[in-house]
């Protein structure tokens, strides 16, 4: 078994540049030295060169999905193409919302298992397999393909490093979703974007991310104001974010954003395993917590036990007298 | 108005998560408890029935050894029955197979306007199975909703986005899974808990579901330890350690 042939789940940003995640999985594609292909959902417009410069040889478009949800569009679009003859060995998503959900349904379409929360994709002989993190991290699990390809895959966001310079164009061919009769029931009537400030959570150098330690929901301006100090961004445990302490947009873990900033400084959070998966990699962890059993110091590079309502105001403090 | 809800039965998630050495997957032999991230769509399905004014929420279920505790909880929370497929042939399934599986028991589990899953489970965490259930049945789905109002033949639902939440509609019936949140969920009564005792579970086999070879094609060839990260300096705050915190960061050149 040789990856002759991969396709990647590609996406846009809303203004049309090609997402990080997508070009990180089409640089690791294009490293098993066989054809690969960027499969949009919408239209490539602007992002087709980015595409193309991360190793996408041909480009699958499958134009506006008209308030369709991707899960059963984009499936179908994929499948109608597989069954005209251009089928992959690998199809590698993004363990995100829309890839989830549109290899969820090419699955059943194909009848092919799922590999999911993928890190890293390797080939051996004529076995492909994926390594998967579990137990917050502790213990890699690599689990093997069996049956036929195409091979269905999800993997973590910055699981590879994104490289660009493979020049070429890229041929953009449409793959336009076909009838999708009642799978294809569920419309959006309006999206509605959260207003954001500073860096985004996800490429930010410095994260302060809070939890349930800080006892409230007003409490979480400290966090706000630490970040904004630091030049960085402000995240959140599930357990604040299910509290309906601040939105889902801040959450950093195994369902919220993957984060590796030079420093996350997680203040009142105990280190959860869905907490953990998110943040684990970060170069460098601060710690504060109150309760020195509290597994995050287990990752911590520097861990402060003591409460986070008289250490955050006092660093706070001594920042704004650096000036 | 009926609503079936997708609930998993998983090893209490507090005890450090262990892998049955022969087979490398999670060991699911002790006992189960009720996913807490599926507690929500029980009381959303309640919260519906009860808005409706009529019908009720079935439970379905795949778990080992005729498990029922995690059941019990959720039909002592007021859900009116359940249908549980349990068979040693299903150990170690993939979430195609779970899908398939939960597909032929909702058939089992009588007329439905409104099919709702958790997003994902805390053990597995696939976060499949939903939309492979809707694909397999021939459903519309609706993802990751953090609000569903059912108006008449359709649901309307806030879908969570990475960057804010969409309004989508959807005709029923139709799979929705919804995120932790979404509602709060009841502690089930002492009223509850003694009437979920009788409530009905109706346990069957996979080839009671008409499939009659199950396989999957994926197997775990290797498992290690993940390389471990330095142990740091931790230390207690005597009213000092804020400065600790500026000397790492000066250090670090991110201020």
């Amino acid at each position: 078994m040789s990856l002759s042939n991969i396709w990647v789940f590609s996406e846009t940003t809303p203004e049309g540049a090609a997402t990080t995640g997508t070009l990180e999985l089409l640089t690791k594609a294009s490293s098993f030295g066989g054809s690969v292909t960027a499969f949009v959902v919408g239209s490539a417009g602007d992002a087709a060169a980015a595409f193309a410069d991360h190793g996408a040889a041909k480009i699958y478009e499958t134009g506006d999905l008209a308030g369709a949800l991707p899960g059963a569009a984009v499936a179908s679009a994929m499948k109608a193409v597989i069954d005209d003859g251009d089928s992959p060995d690998l199809i590698m998503f993004p363990q995100n919302y829309e890839g989830r959900d549109v290899m969820a349904r090419l699955s059943v379409k194909l009848d092919r298992t799922v590999l999911t929360n993928s890190t890293d994709v390797s080939v051996d002989g004529d076995s492909v397999s994926c390594t998967t993190p579990i137990f917050g991290g502790a213990k890699l699990v690599t689990a093997t393909f069996t049956g036929e390809a195409p091979y269905l895959a999800a993997f973590r966001p910055k699981s590879f490093e994104p490289a660009g310079g493979a020049g070429g164009a890229g041929e953009v061919v449409s793959a336009p979703v076909p009838d999708l009769g009642a799978t294809g029931g569920a419309t959006v009537t309006a999206v509605h974007v959260e207003e954001t400030s500073g860096p985004k959570l996800d490429e930010a150098a410095v994260v302060v991310g809070g939890g349930r330690g800080l006892g409230e929901a007003e409490k979480f301006e400290m966090i706000e104001q630490l970040a904004k100090r630091l030049k960085g961004a402000p995240g959140a445990s599930r357990a604040i974010v299910d509290a309906g302490w601040v939105p889902y947009s801040y959450q950093v873990g195994q369902t919220g954003k993957v984060v590796k900033p030079t420093v996350y400084i997680a203040a009142g959070i105990s280190g959860a395993t869905q907490h953990m998966v998110g943040m684990k990699g970060s170069k460098n962890i601060i710690a504060i917590n109150k309760d020195k059993e509290a597994p995050i110091f287990g990752v911590a590079d520097l861990g402060i036990v003591g409460d986070v309502h008289k250490v955050l105001p006092q660093l706070l403090e001594a920042l704004a007298a650096r000036g | 108005m009926n609503v079936i809800v997708c609930v998993k039965q998983i090893p209490d998630p507090a005890l450090p998560g262990e892998l049955d050495p022969s087979t490398n997957t999670l060991k699911r032999d002790g006992k189960l408890i009720l996913d807490e991230s599926d507690s929500y769509g029980v009381e959303m399905a309640l919260q519906l029935v009860n808005t409706a004014g009529d019908g009720s929420v079935t439970l379905v279920s795949m778990a080992p050894n005729d498990e029922t505790s995690g059941l019990r909880t959720a039909l002592a929370m007021g859900a009116e029955k359940a249908v549980l497929v349990s068979d040693p042939t299903l150990s170690g399934a993939d979430a195609l197979t779970t899908a398939k599986i939960l597909a032929g028991a909702v058939a089992k589990a009588g007329d439905y306007d409104l099919i709702i899953a958790g997003t994902e489970s805390s053990d597995g965490y696939t976060g499949t199975v939903p939309e492979q259930i809707a694909e397999v049945l021939g459903l519309p789905s609706v993802t990751f909703a953090k609000t569903i109002v059912v108006d008449g033949s359709t649901v309307k639902v806030e879908r969570q986005t990475e960057s804010g939440y969409d309004e989508v509609t959807c005709p029923l019936p139709a799979v929705v899974s919804v995120t932790a949140g979404v509602v709060e969920p009841r502690y089930p009564s002492f009223k509850g808990i003694m009437a979920a005792k009788a409530k009905p579970v109706d346990t069957l086999t996979a080839a009671d579901l008409g499939i009659e070879s199950v396989s999957w094609a994926q197997s775990i060839t290797d498992v290690t330890d993940a390389p471990a990260r330095q142990a740091g300096e931790i230390i207690e705050d005597d009213g000092e350690a804020f400065n600790k915190i500026v000397a790492f960061l000066d250090n670090l050149k991110v201020i």
